[in-house]
């Protein structure tokens, strides 16, 4: 396992610093005195590097160009604004209980980034390591979830197998009688794993690229992606041609737009994935519990709302949002499952689109076209990966090659076969 | 909720159907014959639009019989019904048939060797 490196730390560039001082300071001229957190630039006529999609991957990968890689004229452009795709939209999930050595790495490398972020970013991101609960549902999945453990713990990373009642011990509102439809037969369980605020990661890579000089340009669409002799040359956007010889694509469900873009294709299909929240209540569950077998997890909150998370609709879409019955399915795993909650009301729905990888593992890789680089295919499962993603990212994007972390999720695979099968791991609730 | 017009049972929910991902995937008769590069783009390269796409259904829960749509993944409006092995009428299916990079494609054309020969 490779220790992650932190950028930041002691290199800080004259922003004023977010403290319980500067809170108690503002308190004083009741809050209006706030800087902004990062800037509204114009776009330049040229960059070293070009991120496309302002989401928590983009941001975090401009980041850690600037912060680590030195390359300081860096833009991220943005169609709508920061945060607002899957970063905004996701359970806020963070684990790194993954089967494959491969998937190890790279999503236990995130996890020790997540571990001192919000130190490093000077910004609060509300990381809490509740710990996450995987369920089993059947005799069959309780022999596949042990083995799991055991493969898991061979790569170092913290996980315990855990019986119906110390389950019941964890999570006193869950339902573990034998009469269920899917009952209970026990679980494996990842301390280190937890949430965090999901746009809290997108607002603190946001203030600290800033920081570094990275050029945050939102309300700007790549219509484009320009190309000379085989190498890229620049992005066509609403706000004009923006050259730059290194563009790195972070887009997420619209990957396939961004490539079909470059004359390329990839191996992925755009999918809604619907969550929903319920009504603020007093604390009722202090740890993120999924389940695979019947497609649903939970987790609270820190003000009070339960929040659930579905698994894919079956049809492609782009449209963020989904049908009906996928919550309907989730919703009656729930009840079950949590009888307390039959009586919460729902408070509000969405979909955000994933870009599902036949083999549920990411792509991060250079292309046929040179300096055209591509981060995608994280499917349901992009978020707890944000700063482990970003970090090699950009060291794909600086360098020119991929680390030994991300050497394993090149596009190539698909033609080797070298295929990184998180499907059991991932499949529903990533 | 998508409301998809089984040929056969007519409106249904969605929920009583399963989905059978891109329509017109030719299968290459002589595989051998592709590289690794074809190959990989026959079973994993997907064509993923924003908008009109072709695609397959079955009505799991009813007849459990197979047909092709044309939808459009951005509104999901549902253009047109047709058999399988047959190809859209639609305007907009016919552009999105022909302009598929599947009709140029090696496995495609492999496909069509391996069955004029039969």
């Amino acid at each position: 396992m490779v220790t992650p490196t932190l950028g930041m730390r002691g290199l800080r560039r004259g922003k004023p610093r977010y403290s319980i001082f500067s809170l108690a300071r503002h308190a004083l001229d009741y809050h209006e005195g706030w800087q902004r957190a990062w800037r509204a630039p114009e776009p330049q006529p040229e960059y070293d590097a070009v991120i496309i999609g302002g989401g928590g991957h983009g941001l975090a990968t401009a980041f850690y160009l600037a912060s680590l890689h030195g390359i300081r004229r860096v833009a991220v452009v943005e169609k709508s604004w920061i945060g607002g795709g899957n970063t905004g939209r996701n359970t806020t999930i963070i684990r790194s209980n993954y089967l494959w050595d491969e998937s190890a790495a790279i999503y236990e490398h995130a996890l020790k980034l997540w571990e001192g972020l919000s130190q490093e970013l000077n910004f609060n991101l509300m990381f809490s390591q509740r710990g996450v609960l995987t369920l089993a549902h059947s005799e069959h999945e309780m022999k596949e979830m042990s083995r799991r453990v055991n493969a898991i713990r061979l790569n170092g990373i913290d996980s315990t197998v855990m019986t119906p009642a110390q389950i019941k011990q964890l999570v006193p509102i869950i339902d573990i009688s034998p009469s269920l439809r899917y009952p209970v037969m026990g679980g494996f369980f990842q301390q280190r794993g937890g949430t965090a605020r999901h746009d809290a990661v997108a607002w603190g890579y946001a203030r600290a690229a800033d920081e570094c000089g990275v050029d945050i340009i939102q309300n700007c669409e790549v219509t484009g992606i320009r190309q000379a002799k085989g190498a890229v040359t620049g992005v066509e956007t609403t706000r004009g041609f923006i050259k730059s010889a290194k563009v790195g694509c972070v887009t997420a469900g619209h990957s396939g737009i961004m490539a079909a873009m470059a004359g390329l294709r990839l191996p992925i299909e755009s999918r809604p994935l619907q969550a929903l929240v319920s009504e603020p209540i007093k604390p009722i569950i202090d740890t993120v519990v999924m389940s695979n077998a019947v497609h649903m997890y939970i987790s609270q909150s820190d003000k009070g709302e339960l929040v659930f998370g579905a698994g894919t609709d079956a049809y492609n879409s782009y449209a963020q949002r989904g049908s009906l019955p996928v919550i309907e399915h989730l919703l009656a795993s729930a009840v079950e499952l949590y009888p307390i909650v039959s009586r919460l009301r729902v408070m509000r729905t969405w979909g955000g689109i994933v870009d599902t990888c036949p083999d549920a593992s990411p792509i991060i890789s250079t292309t046929p076209v040179k300096g055209l680089y591509f981060n995608c295919g994280w499917g349901t499962g992009g978020f707890k990966a944000t700063p482990g993603s970003g970090h090699v990212f950009a060291d794909l994007i600086a360098q020119d090659r991929p680390n030994a972390i991300a050497a394993p999720y090149t596009l190539e695979r698909f033609t080797t076969g070298s295929l990184i099968d998180e499907h059991g791991a991932a499949g529903v609730a990533h | 909720m998508l409301l998809i017009e089984c040929p056969w049972c007519g409106p249904r929910d969605e929920a009583e159907f399963a989905y059978g991902g891109e329509a017109h995937i030719a299968r290459p008769t002589e595989p051998d014959k592709l590289s690794d590069a074809e190959w990989a783009e026959y079973l994993f390269l997907a064509s993923n639009p924003r908008g009109t796409y072709l695609e397959r259904w079955r009505h799991a829960h009813g007849c459990r019989r197979w047909f092709n749509a044309v939808r459009d993944t951005y509104t999901h409006e549902i253009i047109e019904i047709y058999a399988m092995g047959s190809l859209p009428k639609s305007k907009l299916g016919i552009q999105a048939y022909e302009d598929s990079w599947r009709r140029g494609s090696a496995a495609e054309q492999n496909a069509k060797r391996g069955s004029a020969k039969s």
